[in-house]
């Protein structure tokens, strides 16, 4: 089943027009990267999903159109966007950032549930659970953008290049830690990278943008064996 | 030592008024991260309403109470049709919004009710009693209680409550605070609406004391500002600490330091201010802001 779809869905900045026409599907559970180079519109698609730039065309999710409504309503439907920088809450300390994440929820005893689970699942940041946000390495503040966006048990958690400025093995491990999000939790994940190699790791299959138009998809194994794929994204 | 304890005594209570509007200020700061100019302007309208309504035969409790809710619908308005345009944009203009609407309402208090003394009735007793050879009034302790039960009401708004969380998370990153749900914009409107009831207490407290006139509230600001400076602009705990400790500290020193006395010492909590900001730049009881790159 379909949980999110967007139809040439079309988005500018003033006068200059960012996406020209992106076509995508999320189905329900599934995992779907999107590749492209800078400047492709990748985190513009997300943000139009997430009602915080004006698009034409249409999205639905879960049947629902979307299309015209505001981060905070499309927020109460179920999508959670961890945008590009983390977008935590510098001010906040750790435990405040995931009590933010929470606060659509009536589900207190869950909610303790939860911030036990992902503080196993990141244990760094139970160490700093007390830290306001703006003390935590760049790690750490991902590994916190991410569980705020899980705090608030999402139907489809949005991820805008979760490695950006991490080093190697800090991005294999917030992605690990993402992968296993997905399998416990059986959340349906749309996530921009331009590392496509750590994205492989975890999506089911891709779409790829170029100069605003989704102009390939497909499964990750298909996406891998194309050689303009491999060149492009997978370093040769 | 009798006229020491009564310059202490004096001092708190006049801390307690800067307190009164310092909290409004700390309220509108942790819930939209600005510093709103206006709150002084703000609380003399307020201190008129409570003024209109006691006219019109509200007993003075009820009009006070009558004065905190329109002055909340009011803050509220104020934010939505006002602030809301520069809310997104560089956070002086917005600063210089609020010095214009200061300027606003203090004029139109002043053409509606006019530039003379008017006299509000106070909620407590002008008499005194009694404490360790000082004289205290029933009025001074009175206007002290009700800050320090705000104060903790604050402290526990911001600290305890889902309500308070959610104010601050709008104020630190109000559009990463949508992407979680939270309705920013009526967040905005509730912490303008609460400075502003705020407010209404702090004229209704504040007015007996001066009398009440457009510019009642001009160097209590300047006080208050001072104070949320010094205490640290997250803290309520901190600015009440700070505005009592102005208050009590430039009565001690124009009456023991000769050369300050009474005509400079407004600026004791300047000096005051100095020292601590080159020793604690945070404020008393700020948190320190560490920022890693």
């Amino acid at each position: 089943m379909t949980l999110l779809e967007l139809e040439d869905v079309t988005a500018a900045y003033g006068r200059v027009q960012v996406l020209e026409s992106v076509s995508l599907s999320v189905p329900d559970g599934g995992a779907v990267g999107i590749l492209g180079a800078n400047g492709a519109g990748k985190t513009t698609t997300l943000r139009a999903i997430s009602g915080t730039v004006r698009v034409g065309g249409r999205i639905t999710f879960d049947g629902k159109d979307i299309t015209r409504l505001g981060p905070e309503k499309v927020a109460a439907l179920g999508i959670a966007h961890v945008p590009e920088g983390r977008g935590t809450l510098p001010n906040l300390t750790v435990r405040e950032n995931l009590m933010v994440g929470a606060y659509l929820r009536r589900d207190a005893a869950q909610v303790r549930a939860d911030i036990d689970y992902l503080l196993e699942l990141f244990p760094n940041l139970k160490e700093r659970i007390g830290s306001n946000a703006s003390a935590l390495s760049g790690g750490e503040q991902q590994m916190l953008a991410v569980s705020r966006a899980f705090m608030a048990k999402p139907r489809l958690l949005v991820l805008d290049e979760p490695s950006l400025g991490l080093a190697p093995s800090t991005a294999k491990n917030v992605y690990d830690a993402i992968q296993r999000l997905r399998i416990e939790s059986g959340i349906a994940m749309l996530v921009v990278e331009q590392n496509a190699n750590l994205a492989f790791r975890i999506v089911d299959s891709a779409v790829v943008l170029e100069t605003g138009r989704s102009v390939l998809s497909g499964s990750s194994e298909e996406l891998r064996g194309r050689d303009e794929i491999r060149k492009a994204y997978l370093g040769g | 030592m009798g006229e020491f304890i009564q310059l202490v005594v004096d001092g708190l209570a006049m801390g307690s008024v800067y307190a009164a509007l310092g909290l409004a200020i700390v309220l509108v700061n942790q819930s939209t991260g600005l510093i709103n100019f206006a709150q002084g302007g703000m609380a003399v309208l307020s201190a008129y309403l409570t003024y209109a309504f006691a006219g019109m035969g509200l007993p003075l409790i009820l009009a006070i109470v009558a004065s905190v809710i329109v002055s909340f619908a009011l803050g509220a308005l104020i934010e939505r049709f006002v602030m809301r345009r520069f809310e997104g944009g560089d956070p002086d203009t917005a600063v210089v919004a609020t010095v214009g609407m200061l300027t606003l309402i203090t004029g139109v208090c002043g053409w509606i009710w006019s530039y003379n003394n008017l006299h509000l009735a106070s909620l407590f007793p002008a008499a005194s009693f009694g404490l360790l050879g000082a004289a205290v009034s029933w009025r001074s302790l009175g206007t002290f209680l009700v800050i320090l039960v705000i104060m903790l009401g604050l402290q526990a708004l911001f600290r305890y409550t889902k309500l308070g969380l959610a104010l601050r998370a709008v104020a630190d990153n109000p559009a990463s605070s949508a992407l979680s749900g939270l309705p920013v914009g009526r967040l905005l409107m509730v912490g303008w609406g609460l400075a502003a009831g705020l407010g209404a207490v702090a004229g209704a407290l504040v007015a007996p004391r001066l009398t009440l006139t457009p510019g009642m509230m001009d160097t209590v600001l300047v006080y208050a500002l001072a104070a949320v400076i010094l205490g640290g602009m997250m803290s309520p705990l901190g600015v009440v600490v700070a505005a009592w400790a102005i208050g009590v500290l430039e009565n001690l020193a124009a009456v023991y330091v000769p050369w300050i006395g009474h005509d400079l010492k407004i600026a004791v909590p300047f000096v005051l201010l100095f020292i601590v900001l080159l020793l604690r730049p945070q404020g008393l009881f700020g948190r320190k802001t560490v920022v890693r790159v």
